[in-house]
C-alpha cells in the first residue's frame, strides 16, 4: 500500500487484510500459468540454469518494470525515531537505480564469479534474489504475522502490516528483505518509538502467478535462464541437468529446502568465493536448516500436555490412596 | 516437589516466557537493553525463540498438571475467584495461539497468511492481558488464583 496515494487509515488497514485474506483464499496457481506443468496442490519451484546467463539484465529491468508499482513511495521529512543513533532510518529513494544489490527499489540483481574450475575459465553471472524458502524463517519468526508463505510456495511481505523491524533481514540466512523507512504501518501507530518502515523483497511476482502469467524475470530472459513449475518437476529437471553434464546444484536443501534451484557447471563454493558479498549481496555459502531445533523442541510441546495429565494423575492418585490410608488407620 | 517451590517456579517460567516472547520483538537491541553485560542473548533472535519453545513445554506440563490435579480433586471444594477465571482463561488462550504458532513453523504445515497473522496478533494481545491483569491483581492484593482458603500457586493447603 502506497501512502502518498491512498493513506494508511483503520479502514484502509482493514480493508487491505481483507483483501489479503481474501487473495489468500484464491488457488493458489491459476492453471493457465505457462508452464504447463503447473499444479495446485505443489508449491512451484524456479530452476536457474546459470550455465546459459549472460548478464544481460534483462530480468533486472523486467522485475523493475513489472513490480514499479509496489515500490514504497515515502513522504518526507520522516519522523524522527528514537533512539536516534539506533533507530536510523534506511533511506533509498534517492538510490532508486541502484541495481548492483538488492534495495527496496530493486529486487533482483546479476552476481558475476570469474572463476578457475578444472583447468578452465568461467564466468558464471547468477541471478539473485529472494529464494522462497519451504519453512522460510522470515515468516515463521516474524511477531507480527507481516511475513508467510502462501500455498503455492510465494513468501510475501505484506506491506501494509509490515512495521519494518528488519527481523526478516536479520533471520534471512541471506539476509534478503531490504528496509524503506517513512513508509508503512509503523508511521500510524508509534513511529518515534516502534518501527522503522516496511521490508522489501522478490514477491515472485504473485499477481501475475494468480493471473495464469509467468514472473516477470523467467517471461522476459532472452536466454531461458529460469524455469518454473511445480517443485518435483522442476527438481526432477535439475538432478537431470546435473547429472547429464556432471554439475552442482544449490538450493535444494539449503535452509531446510527452497523453492529457488540454481545449477552450474562450477561447485558453488568456489562461486561464493568469488561473488562479492555484503549488505544486500547474498553468498553461495552452505546453509543449515535455520529451523531445524525449532522442529525437535516441537515434539517436547506436543508431548508436554499428556505427560502433565498424567503427572496430575498420579499425583490424585497418591493423594487419594494417602487419604484412604489415614481414614483405614482412623 | 512442594506446592511452594512449583510456584515459585512456574513464576520464573512465566517470567521469562514473557522476556523472551517480548524478545521476539526487536527493540532489546534498539533500546540498548541487550547491551547491558549479560543480556547480549536477549538480542538472539534464534536463541530466545528457542528458549521460548522449550519453556513453552514447561509451562505446558506444569499446567496441565494442575488443571487436572484441580479438576479431579477440588472442583468442588476450592472455587476460582474472578481475576483467577480472568488469568486462567488468558494463560489457556496464550498456550492454546501458543501452540498454533508451533504448528505453522513446522516445515510441512502452510496456513494462509491472514490466518498466520491472526494467530500472531491475538497471541500478542492475549499475553499483554495477561500482564496487565496480573500487575492489576498483585497491586489491588488479590494474587489468589481462589476465592478463599488455599492457594495451588502459593502452596498453601488445599
Amino acid at each position: 500500500m502506497k501512502l502518498k496515494k491512498t493513506g494508511i487509515s483503520r479502514r484502509n488497514f482493514l480493508k487491505g487484510l481483507g483483501v489479503g485474506s481474501a487473495a489468500a483464499l484464491l488457488p493458489s496457481v491459476a492453471p493457465s500459468v505457462v508452464s504447463a506443468a503447473t499444479s495446485d496442490s505443489e508449491e512451484l519451484m524456479t530452476l536457474l540454469d546459470i550455465s546459459k546467463c549472460t548478464g544481460c539484465g534483462e530480468c533486472v529491468q523486467g522485475c523493475s518494470d513489472v513490480n514499479e508499482t509496489k515500490y514504497p513511495d515515502p513522504i518526507k521529512p520522516y519522523p524522527e525515531m528514537y533512539p536516534a543513533s539506533r533507530a536510523k532510518p534506511e533511506d533509498w529513494t534517492d538510490k532508486r537505480d541502484v541495481d548492483d544489490r538488492l534495495t527496496p527499489y530493486n529486487w533482483l540483481y546479476i552476481q558475476t564469479a570469474e572463476v578457475e574450475y578444472n583447468g578452465e575459465s568461467y564466468e558464471i553471472n547468477i541471478p539473485r534474489r529472494c529464494l522462497h524458502c519451504q519453512n522460510p524463517p522470515c515468516a515463521n519468526l516474524c511477531p507480527w504475522g507481516a511475513a508467510a508463505k502462501q500455498k503455492n510456495g510465494i513468501v510475501r511481505i505484506f506491506e501494509n502490516v509490515c512495521l519494518g523491524g528488519a527481523k526478516c533481514r536479520a533471520v534471512c540466512p541471506w539476509h534478503i528483505p531490504q528496509r524503506q523507512t517513512g513508509v508503512g504501518l509503523y508511521l500510524r501507530l508509534l513511529p518515534k518509538f516502534a518501527g522503522n518502515g516496511v521490508m522489501y523483497k522478490c514477491d515472485r511476482c504473485y499477481n501475475r502467478i494468480n493471473e495464469g502469467k509467468l514472473p516477470a524475470c523467467v517471461e522476459v530472459c532472452p536466454e531461458s535462464v529460469q524455469t518454473i513449475g511445480p517443485r518435483s518437476e522442476i527438481l526432477a529437471k535439475a538432478h537431470e541437468l546435473v547429472k547429464k553434464n556432471g554439475w552442482f546444484i544449490y538450493g535444494e536443501d539449503e535452509n531446510g529446502g527452497t523453492n529457488t534451484v540454481y545449477v552450474s557447471p562450477v561447485p558453488f563454493d568456489i562461486l561464493n568465493g568469488a561473488v562479492e558479498k555484503g549488505a544486500g549481496k547474498p553468498g553461495l555459502q552452505a546453509v543449515a536448516d535455520s529451523m531445524a531445533d525449532e522442529e525437535k523442541l516441537a515434539t517436547a510441546i506436543a508431548i508436554a500436555p499428556f505427560a502433565g495429565i498424567a503427572a496430575g494423575i498420579i499425583k490424585v492418585g497418591r493423594y487419594l490412596s494417602s487419604s484412604k490410608k489415614e481414614n483405614d488407620n482412623e | 516437589m512442594s506446592n511452594i517451590y512449583f510456584a515459585r517456579f512456574f513464576k520464573i517460567i512465566v517470567f521469562f516466557m514473557a522476556l523472551t516472547g517480548v524478545a521476539q520483538m526487536p527493540i532489546f537491541k534498539r533500546y540498548y537493553i541487550s547491551d547491558l553485560p549479560g543480556l547480549g542473548w536477549l538480542a538472539d533472535f534464534y536463541l530466545t525463540n528457542k528458549i521460548h519453545y522449550a519453556l513453552a513445554a514447561v509451562l505446558i506440563f506444569m499446567v496441565m498438571y494442575l488443571a487436572t490435579e484441580y479438576i479431579l480433586t477440588k472442583r468442588n471444594s476450592m472455587k476460582l475467584s474472578r481475576c483467577g477465571v480472568v488469568r486462567a482463561a488468558l494463560f489457556a488462550l496464550i498456550i492454546f495461539t501458543g501452540v498454533f504458532r508451533v504448528i505453522k513453523n513446522l516445515p510441512y504445515v502452510t496456513m494462509d497468511p491472514f490466518t498466520v497473522m491472526m494467530i500472531d496478533w491475538t497471541h500478542l494481545v492475549f499475553a499483554m492481558l495477561l500482564g496487565i491483569v496480573a500487575l492489576m491483581a498483585l497491586i489491588r492484593g488479590k494474587s489468589s488464583y481462589f476465592e478463599e482458603g488455599g492457594n495451588i500457586l502459593k502452596g498453601k493447603s488445599y
